[in-house]
Parts: C-alpha cells; structure tokens; sequence
C-alpha cells in the first residue's frame, strides 16, 4: 500500500510544452531500431558479414586486389543485401508488435514519426558504412604482413560518397517497402522476389530489354559500387528506376499510414 | 477535461458509433461503459487520433488531439496493454517514451516504483509479463508525461483483487488532485466502486449519461411480493414500468405510493419495497444496453 502514498502525478498546473524536435525523434526511432534482440543482432550480423567479406578478400583473389578501395566496396554487396531488412524492419516491426498506439498517440502528426525513421534508416547506412570503412582499412594494414597484398589507400571523397549512396538507396527503398505493405514477411519477400523477377522478365523478353535498363533498380545501382564512377545515361537510369522502386511505395506507404485506422 | 461532440464512425453499412456526445470534467473519474462490441474502443481510439472519425469532434483540454503539442504531456493514454514490443524490458519501453515526452530518467524510476514493478520486473522482457503487470505498466506509461488527463480502455483487465483496489486508489487520488479520468469497463462493478459520474453506451450510441448518484436512483424502486406473476400483472395493468430482476422480484420506475396501491388493489402480499441498491444500476445496464443477443444472455 506504500505505492497509494506516493503521488500519482503533479500538481496538473497547464503545462506549456513544446512538440518533440525532429532530431529527438529520430533519437527515439534509432534506439528503437537497437534496442531489441532482433534488431541488435541483424546489424550486429551485418557488420561481421562485412568484416567476413574483407577476410576473404584478404586470402583469395589476386594480390592486386587487395586495396583498400577493393576491401571496402567488396563488403558493400552482402551488406546491401541485408541493410534493407533493417529498413524494413523499423517500419513494420511496429505494426506487427502493435506499437504504433502509442507511437501515434505521443506523435499524432504520423508524418513527422514517418519522416523520423526515413532519417534513422539514413543515419543507419552512414553508420554501417563507417564501420565497413574501418574493417577495411584494418585489413589494408593487416594484409600486406600476411599475405602479398597491393596496400594502396587510394580512395576519394567521391568514392566514399557513391557507397553511402548505394547503402542509403537501398535503406531508403527497404524503408518504402515496409510503409506500403506494413507487413514484415510480405515486405521481405516482396522486396527479394520483385526485383529478381523484373530482372528475369527483362532478360527473356526482348521488348523489355530497353525498359529493364531503365528501371531494373538491383542493376541501376550496381555502377554505384563499381570503379570509375557514373555515365550521365547512367544517372538517369538510378534516377528513373527510383522513382519506381523508392518513390512510388513511399508515396503509397506515407498516404496508406497518414489515413489509416491504428487499432 | 475530454469533450466530445457528434461523433460518428461508419463502416460501410455498420455504425459503430452513433452521433455520441459526453464531457469528461477535471477533478472526477467517468466510467465508461458497455457491453463487448458497443463502441467504446472506437469512441476512445477517436478521442486520442488513432481513427479518422466519418463526423464529429473532440478535444481534450479544448484541443483536438493532432493539435496537441507533445500530447503525452496533457493526455496519457493506454488503450491496450498487450500492444507493446515483447523484446523491450519495462523499463526500456518508459525510457523510450520518457525520451520523447522529454521527462528524465527520474521519473522513469518514480512510474515504476509506483505501478510496483521497480526492481528485478522491470529488468524483465515485457514478453514474459503477466496481463496484470502489462496494465501496472501501461498505466506508468500513461502517467509518464505527468499529465492532467488518463484514457484508459479495460485498465483492471487482468489485474487481481488487490491490483484492482490499488488501480482505483490511484485513480481516485488522481482525480482528486484535479486530474480528469476516463476509464472503460464493460463491467459495472468495476467502474461503480470508482467513479463518479457514468456514460454508458450501447450499440454506437450513448444511452445514458449522468452522475453515478443520479443513475442509481433511476433505478426506480425494488419490490418483492409472495406472488411474483400476480404482481408482475397487477403491476403493468397499473400501467407502471416493470422490469423483473432475477431474484423474483421487480424494478419499478414509480414511486412506493403507486406500487403499493397497485399491490393492495390485487390483493399481493409485498415482502420488499425499496429504493433499488446498486443492483438495480446493474439491471439498468443491462436493460439500456440490451440488444436481442443481450437479451437471450439475460433471460
């Protein structure tokens, strides 16, 4: 009974508050992100797959691959295989566990919490990025004492800038899946098996070779991650392709959460 | 203070709630109540800005919802205790929140010293949480951001006997300190011991609205006779409203006067003739609340 004794709440003098900025939601959204068992593991997978890349790169292959450009783009493929389930993730997680009552009852503006997990999945990329770029760089050292390795540390702001993007794309369309279908199993699958079967359908039929070009997101970005940076054709096929694969389910996604009923 | 005004929820051709109007006022705990299905979830999900109402309005301290500048810190709100991540500890899921509302880690450690769930709970995985600690932690979370109003929706579910008396004290010691309290039941007894005043809804629509004092004595008279179908007759052909309750006797919306004429002109020997206890509070919410299927439960 000692709990009655103790206050159940302030005085309940009108309190002036101010809405909570966006950076502090983002805050919230990113140790959300973290803070389960799931989510933990999934980046803590991510990062060791990247640092498992890098050691393998380290022991096969030729020696003159064994830069540090080649170690931190090698990492970049299996990392922008995964980074997108944490995108995912972070938006249908709240469906499935329910959180989104109080999500929404402590942000009514759902576009601000929305904009709050575009921003985390962002910070995300950036983050994994950094820390792919540190395994790299330790292997560059490790390498050439253990193996014949080339050692070079050539590698530009520019490069540095086209990987992000390629991980922050990804993140980004991870993201959008799980807005417009709200469904964690459906968002996983539906993002793997789409874009596999418009790669298949643009290679077996002649028609749609051209239009693949153009729209196959997994191949548009591809150049990213390449050396020798991106044709001005080639920009405008990311561009194009991503207005199909980011915008559109992000355009459906927002007004799908703006209107509908949290139960 | 919660107000709401015309609000109406269609789905398709099914109307949840129907054109319900009532006001939650500072300093008093209003029961909400009725039976499974009659809206009041709808009703409250409308109040805190969870589903687009077809028309009608509420505000809560004269603000809609979306308009309030970090709601949590005005309204705390618990709809469903279960509807939290399962992999967060208790005490991760009021950090979270406490990180948002922009309160400190203090009163994080005060909402769970209070619900009772300091110490090895609230290190413990909200998956492995009994319903009853579920609620104790919902209701810390609704009164994380110190707020001058509490929504909740069926908060006693799931909590024993003594959880439920704790639950009223804090409640009532919350209202009593100028707070508004609104709390839903679909059970009477429940929501009698604690409250106030009482809006009861049945199918969509509110049907009854109205201090608990008030309501009770609406309830009219009980009255009990040797010969229970002789003066359930002599009784309807006085033309009185007669409500049979199930110990034999009736409810009787008259005054004792007009009973006992009607019981002497047919010659019924009366056993009772009371004002109804809070038993006829019950029969009342089962009387306004009735629908066919209710009805078949009743009988």
């Amino acid at each position: 009974m000692s709990a009655l004794a103790t206050p159940a709440a302030g005085t309940h003098r009108p309190t002036r508050t101010s809405r909570p900025s966006l950076a502090r939601l983002t805050a919230v959204e990113l140790r959300k992100a973290t803070d389960t068992r799931a989510g933990f593991w999934l980046l803590a997978v991510i990062a060791l797959v990247a640092l498992g890349m890098v050691l393998i790169q380290m022991f096969t292959g030729d020696a003159a691959d064994r830069t540090f450009s080649d170690f931190l783009v090698g990492a970049q493929l299996p990392v922008g295989l995964l980074l997108p389930v944490v995108g995912i993730l972070a938006v249908t997680g709240e469906w499935s566990q329910r959180t989104t009552l109080s999500t929404f009852a402590l942000e009514p503006r759902r576009e601000r919490v929305v904009a709050a997990k575009l921003s985390a999945a962002v910070l995300m990329a950036v983050g994994v990025v950094v820390a792919s770029l540190a395994w790299a760089a330790l292997a560059n050292v490790v390498a050439p004492l253990v193996t014949d390795a080339d050692g070079s540390w050539s590698f530009g702001a520019e490069d540095f800038g086209r990987v992000v993007l390629f991980q922050v794309i990804g993140m980004l369309v991870g993201s959008a899946f799980g807005l417009a279908l709200l469904s964690t199993p459906l968002a996983i699958v539906l993002y793997f098996v789409l874009p596999t079967a418009w790669t298949i359908l643009g290679t077996t039929i002649s028609a749609l070779e051209t239009p693949a070009e153009w729209l196959n997101y997994q191949a548009t970005t591809m150049p990213l991650i390449d050396d020798g940076g991106l044709s001005g054709t080639e920009w405008g096929q990311l561009g194009t392709s991503l207005a199909l694969w980011l915008l559109l389910p992000l355009a459906f996604g927002l007004w799908r959460v703006l209107r509908s009923e949290i139960k | 203070m919660i107000t709401v005004e015309h609000l109406t929820k269609r789905y398709g051709a099914f109307t949840a709630v129907d054109d319900v109007s009532f006001t939650c006022v500072p300093g008093t705990v209003t029961g909400f109540l009725g039976p499974n299905g009659a809206g009041k979830s709808t009703t409250m999900r409308m109040i805190s800005g969870l589903t687009p109402p077809t028309s009608g309005s509420t505000t809560v301290n004269g603000v809609a919802f979306r308009d309030l500048p970090n709601p949590g810190r005005h309204i705390g709100v618990l709809l469903d205790a279960s509807a939290q991540h399962s992999g967060r500890t208790g005490r991760e899921i009021l950090s979270l929140s406490a990180q948002l509302l922009g309160v400190g880690r203090k009163r994080v450690d005060a909402m769970l010293e209070l619900v009772g769930l300091a110490g090895a709970p609230e290190k413990r995985r909200v998956g492995n949480y009994s319903l009853g600690m579920r609620q104790r932690l919902g209701l810390a979370h609704a009164l994380l951001g110190d707020p001058s109003v509490l929504m909740l929706d069926e908060p006693a579910n799931g909590l024993d006997p003594e959880g439920i008396f704790w639950m009223r004290g804090v409640l009532r010691d919350f209202a009593d300190r100028g707070g508004t309290v609104m709390l839903s039941s679909h059970l009477l007894r429940e929501v009698e011991a604690v409250a106030d005043h009482l809006v009861v809804i049945g199918n969509g629509k509110i049907v009854a609205d109205g201090a608990k004092t008030e309501l009770l004595h609406a309830g009219g008279l009980y009255v009990r006779g040797l010969d229970a179908a002789l003066l359930e007759k002599a009784l309807t052909e006085a033309g009185l409203s007669v409500q049979p309750t199930r110990d034999g006797g009736f409810s009787v919306a008259a005054d004792a006067e007009s009973i006992g004429r009607a019981a002497l002109a047919a010659g019924v020997v009366l056993l009772e003739l009371r004002p109804a206890d809070s038993g006829g509070l019950e029969e009342m919410f089962l009387r306004l609340t009735s629908h066919p299927d209710a009805q078949k439960d009743a009988a």
